[in-house]
């Protein structure tokens, strides 16, 4: 047998540091690709065309983007405190590039009789013949969503700009208001599930039994408030243009202001990812094609989605925002998670 | 154990990494000619008016502790959640009751105008 380094095997550290960095690149490249998609899709649909200079059809757009960001000029506002001025896109990028550590991209897939779950944080046992993951991955993924809210409360409260000041508050409240029913809402999954492991998660799913058919309700609630949760329209109120500039990052310019737009559509990636994860079965698919590219094109279509959802409804007032979050979906998740219990109970034995 | 955690440490460094890169370089190689106007808070081009770290709505503290308590009974759902099954009829009303309590608090909460924003 290899020789073992803290009771693993070589192997295993260098399935790890590949499926890392490919990981990486992966959700980093469809960041910056996401930008161009979002300008590419909302303008066909206002019957615009887009970018179409950079590149064939503006294919070049996020590259451009990135360089010109890199050669802007680094403004620190002279009353901002600066040290948490610098750190807060920081704050809010790093969780959002980690999040998607412990989401299965697909089954395992053998690779010179070595086994590897198509998962980061994840190991093949290959005496015990199955998959090991981390056990609590629904709680880290919220964990790490509640980490990204510091970034921007950190950036509005460090700037001092009344605009920063206005639009960090507004999304920290809205943030903890929502992650509070997304947290609820995917409570009557692990009821089904027994188990906060996202590869167990997915395993339960096969033959087409997502829980998105067994949990319509929790599923609806869990994608709007992710919606929510990440500032996308139509509840991107800490960036309302017309009433706070730019919000929590009016005072930020250059690849610090960049940081946040990263974060937030990284942050898009893992919500589109953990949905997928949670309610629409995963990597299963039919067999003709690998796991891997059915968990993906899942994401995008939910990607697809939430720059649908951008092109077509108008913002939300602050109070209707928290109305809906507080007074509907708070009370709504409570009764699903007793009528599921009641169902699981009574009904499905 | 080890298995499962090391990589999300690994990651971590990497985006450590890369975000620290990426604002050091481009602070390296963008430009810097500082004025004063140029540095003081954005205020749609007038004169900034006294600091921005005055009082605020008293509604946003309100929802960050309603946050905290509805949060850790969310929490508390989880375990329960997972053993539900295993738990069998004692675990549903055990919850049940605890599901009960909670909703009392939030119609008092609600009653009382904490959720309301006028």
């Amino acid at each position: 047998m290899d020789t073992l380094i803290l009771g693993l095997p070589v192997a295993y550290y260098i399935a790890m540091v590949a499926k890392v960095l490919v990981a990486f690149v992966f959700v980093l490249l469809t960041v910056a690709y996401a930008t161009y998609a979002e300008r590419k899709i909302i303008g066909h649909m206002q019957v615009r065309l887009g970018p179409m200079r950079t590149g064939w059809h503006g294919l070049l757009q996020p590259i451009a983007d990135g360089v010109k960001l890199f050669f802007k000029e680094e403004i620190i506002p002279s009353q901002a405190s600066k040290f948490a001025f610098l750190i807060a896109p920081l704050v809010a990028l790093i969780p959002a590039f980690i999040s998607f550590a412990v989401i299965p991209f697909g089954d395992s897939v053998t690779i010179g009789g070595y086994t590897v779950p198509l998962q980061i944080a994840a190991y093949y046992d290959q005496a015990g013949k199955q998959v090991f993951d981390v056990n609590v991955g629904v709680l880290y993924i919220l964990a790490m969503a509640s980490l990204g809210v510091y970034g921007i409360v950190l950036a509005g409260w460090a700037s001092n700009s009344k605009y920063s000041l206005l639009g960090g508050l507004r999304s920290a409240a809205q943030m903890i208001s929502y992650e509070l029913a997304a947290g609820l809402a995917i409570i009557s999954v692990f009821m089904l599930s027994e188990s906060l492991s996202l590869h167990k998660i997915v395993a339960d799913q096969a033959g087409g039994a997502w829980y998105a058919f067994k949990q319509p309700l929790a599923f609806v609630i869990f994608f709007i408030c992710s919606l929510a949760e990440i500032n996308r329209t139509p509840f991107d109120l800490p960036e309302a243009e017309t009433e706070l500039v730019s919000g929590f990052c009016t005072e930020y310019s250059s690849m610090k202001y960049a940081m946040f737009f990263m974060a937030e559509y990284a942050n898009m990636i893992t919500v589109c990812a953990v949905t997928t994860t949670l309610f629409l079965g995963g990597w299963h698919g039919p067999a003709f094609l690998p796991g891997w590219f059915w968990f993906i094109a899942k994401v995008y279509f939910l990607i697809f989605l939430c720059m649908w959802i951008r092109a077509t409804y108008p913002r939300y007032r602050y109070d209707q925002l928290m109305r809906l979050g507080w007074k509907v979906f708070l009370p709504l998740t409570l009764v699903n998670v007793v009528a599921t219990g009641l169902w699981v109970m009574f009904i499905s034995k | 154990m080890l298995g499962a955690y090391l990589p999300i440490l690994v990651l971590v460094v990497i985006a450590c990494l890369f975000g620290l890169g990426s604002v050091v370089f481009s602070s390296l190689i963008g430009q810097k000619k500082p004025s004063q106007v140029k540095l003081a808070p954005y205020e749609c081009g007038c004169e900034p008016v006294g600091s921005a770290r005055e009082r605020f709505s008293i509604k946003f503290y309100l929802i960050a502790m309603l946050f905290i308590l509805f949060d850790i009974e969310a929490v508390f759902m989880y375990p329960w959640a997972v053993l539900f099954k295993r738990l069998g009829m004692f675990g549903l009303v055990e919850m049940g009751l605890f599901i009960v309590i909670l909703f009392v608090g939030y119609v008092y909460v609600w009653k009382k105008g904490a959720l309301e924003w006028e």
